[in-house]
């Protein structure tokens, strides 16, 4: 893909150098600033996805690496034999557990992406309104917590939300609750995490779209006798769209295939498909078929999503 | 990836002073379990001999099994578990141990190495390091609580639904160890361990979905702390590991007491093996390490730290007092022959076990 990409641009740079002789040198740059992110994108996302795919297609086997070959030539006796296994695909859609894990991942999915977004709109709202310094100073502290390690972070929740953790002594102590409650190893824990883990993912976009909105707009709303929910409802929504759109798809994706924080927080019984694949991987040591369900994933959860993110940043003239 | 740059240079030095010297590691690569050495052990081999130890943790086989099996480790020498070695050997991972190098070697327990080399024909891969059981570590008190005054020494603790239903409400834990947990249920059935039989399947997987809603937990290392602080009443869990989370509890000093059994109707003995990978660089440094292990004193730097036995003939009199005679580290001899070992299953049937245990632990059916 990348590189018949890179060749249509370069075709088209080639056209366009014989209409217009004098163009030449920006021609050349664009190709330059377009070229990194496509030769980032093939060799760190697209040559993986191939080897990923490629592993898909083989048996497993009591071997290293322990899959089956899926290519075996012999150039002296002019022999090439390509051996494809679509038996693990045909197994994720005979077998309805697979289906059950990806709807339950995406169902935590959209909704801790709603609530990563409600928590997010006021904290974004409020940096782009507040002025000079404190916006700086607010910024700073919604990327601070990347400093930790996010592994330690997810820790921290666990003492937070366990049966004695800090949450628990501090409503027994009050006097809210009388007995403890049970929040880790549970849906809602997972919850929190992926909200906290994923909340500057959604402020940042959010920001930047809110910040460049124009105040005067707003007033204008106001002079036209509109009620402020309405305002933010007709004016302020709509504009900030863009970045609502971005933190969704940047807290969406990778909650999907969160593994870490349902497999620490959450409970036995939350199925998600990154545990799914953990379990193929690790306890069946069937990598082929971890390899299906992972592409399974990417294909029909990941790239819709970036086939329509990437049409909208067409249409906004980047 | 750093090992194997390290295995260059290493490779290099040996090709520049071959015609000198006769070949000789001047490191050695190892993987090891964490918290499974006494670190002035690997002090000792480094002084006595002059081989640095490049020493790395994992904390799961999977882990250790995904590295190996991916082919060119840089390792020297790994810790694997019996059965997870008994199934790499078949994928050609591991080099055969030159016993000639072992001058130690005499030192094994027979009895303990014979029932190794049910996971390894002949041990021709492996010597091994330490070996524990699985059992059930508990509260006394707050068991005592819940159940009165009878003697904790079952794995009705667990397997009975109404005995777990009483200690539920003070936490109760499994091993998240699908083919550990299944061959102590068929075990406690009366069913072969290492049955790969549908319907014995069926019956284990219905025994412990029957208790399922008292578990509170499946965690293969969570429980330790959670033991240790009160959060759990009783746990299935590794003795060493049990242990550790007892001397936790006495030095958190918050009144806390913590036992280890092994039930009556028997468990499951395991052992973690010295195996040599197939493309190591330093074999011979990695013998020697083995080796050192073998003798008696430095065995006992690596029972009396991590709290399990070593199958070494010599080691007692270095042992520690509390560590020799006690039967949870070292069982008495009509609980050891009580004990099975869990051999490696086939693909096909760690499928349906990984996904009979998905079921169990996410309440379908």
């Amino acid at each position: 893909m990348s590189m018949s990409l890179g060749s249509a641009v370069m075709d088209r740079m080639a056209a366009k150098l014989q209409k217009y002789n004098f163009v030449k040198k920006i021609n050349w740059g664009r190709a330059v600033v377009a070229g990194i992110p496509t030769f980032w994108l093939g060799l760190f996302f697209f040559v993986p996805f191939l080897v990923v795919f490629k592993i898909s297609l083989t048996e497993a086997a009591i071997a290293i690496p322990p899959y089956s070959e899926l290519l075996e030539w012999d150039l002296e006796e002019a022999y090439i034999s390509i051996k494809i296994n679509l038996g693990n695909y045909l197994f994720l859609f005979e077998d309805d557990f697979y289906l059950d894990a990806y709807l339950s991942s995406v169902k935590i999915a959209v909704l801790s992406t709603f609530f990563t977004l409600l928590v997010a709109f006021p904290i974004a709202y409020a940096i782009a309104k507040s002025d000079g310094s404190t916006r700086v100073l607010l910024l700073a502290l919604v990327i601070l917590p990347f400093w930790t390690s996010f592994l330690l972070r997810v820790y921290a929740w666990m003492e937070f939300l366990k049966k004695n953790g800090i949450v628990n002594e501090f409503l027994l102590t009050i006097g809210v609750i009388d007995e403890p409650l049970i929040m880790l190893q549970t849906d809602f824990a997972v919850y929190i995490g992926i909200v906290y883990t994923y909340l500057p993912f959604m402020v940042l976009p959010l920001y930047s779209a809110l910040e460049k909105m124009d105040g005067t707009l707003l007033e204008a709303a106001q002079d036209l006798g509109s009620k402020p929910t309405q305002s933010f409802f007709l004016v302020t929504l709509p504009l900030a769209m863009p970045g609502v759109i971005a933190g969704c798809v940047l807290v969406f994706i990778p909650a999907v295939g969160e593994f870490v924080i349902p497999a620490l927080l959450g409970g036995a019984d939350t199925l998600m498909i990154g545990r799914v694949l953990w379990d193929e991987f690790f306890l069946n040591r069937d990598w082929p078929m971890a390899s299906a369900v992972a592409i399974v994933m990417l294909v029909v959860l990941v790239l819709p999503i970036m086939l329509i993110r990437n049409s909208q940043g067409k249409g906004e003239a980047v | 990836m750093h090992h194997k740059k390290l295995g260059l240079a290493a490779a290099l030095t040996l090709t520049l002073t071959a015609p000198m010297t006769m070949a000789k590691d001047t490191v050695v690569n190892i993987y090891n379990w964490s918290d499974y050495i006494d670190p002035a052990i690997l002090e000792k081999f480094e002084t006595q001999t002059g081989i640095k130890i490049n020493y790395d943790v994992y904390d799961s086989n999977e882990v250790l099994e995904a590295k190996l099996m991916s082919g060119s480790t840089g390792y020297d020498v790994v810790m694997p578990t019996g059965s997870f070695l008994e199934r790499q050997a078949l994928a050609g991972v591991y080099a055969e141990i030159d016993r000639s190098q072992l001058k130690n070697i005499g030192n094994l327990d027979a009895e303990m190495a014979s029932k190794v080399a049910l996971h390894d024909a002949g041990n021709k891969h492996n010597v091994p390091y330490t070996w524990g059981t699985i059992g059930l570590g508990y509260n006394v008190d707050m068991v005592k609580a819940r159940l009165g005054d009878v003697p904790v020494n079952s794995w009705d603790l667990v397997f009975d639904p109404e005995i777990a239903a009483k200690l539920s409400d003070c936490g109760v834990s499994v091993l998240d160890s699908p083919a550990e947990v299944v061959s102590v249920a068929l075990n406690y059935l009366g069913l072969d361990p290492n049955s790969e039989k549908k319907s014995d399947l069926k019956k284990a997987s219905k025994l412990i979905s029957a208790s399922r809603s008292s578990f509170t937990k499946f965690s293969s290392s969570q429980y330790i702390s959670d033991l240790a602080n009160g959060e759990l009443c009783v746990s299935m869990g590794y003795n060493g590991d049990v242990l550790q989370s007892q001397s936790r509890a006495i030095e958190a000093d918050q009144g806390i007491n913590i036992s280890y059994i092994i039930p009556k109707e028997g468990s499951l003995v395991w052992f973690d093996l010295m195996a040599i990978p197939a493309d190591a660089p330093h074999k011979e440094a990695a013998h020697k390490f083995i080796d050192f292990i073998l003798q008696p004193e430095n065995a006992a730097g690596v029972s009396n730290y991590a709290f399990y036995a070593v199958p070494n003939n010599k080691v007692e009199p270095y042992l520690l007092e509390e560590v020799k005679n006690d039967p949870s580290i070292y069982p008495t001899d009509d609980i050891k022959e009580k004990l099975f070992t869990q051999k490696a299953h086939s693909v096909k049937f760690d499928r349906l076990l990984t996904r009979a245990w998905t079921n169990i632990k996410t309440a379908r059916n």
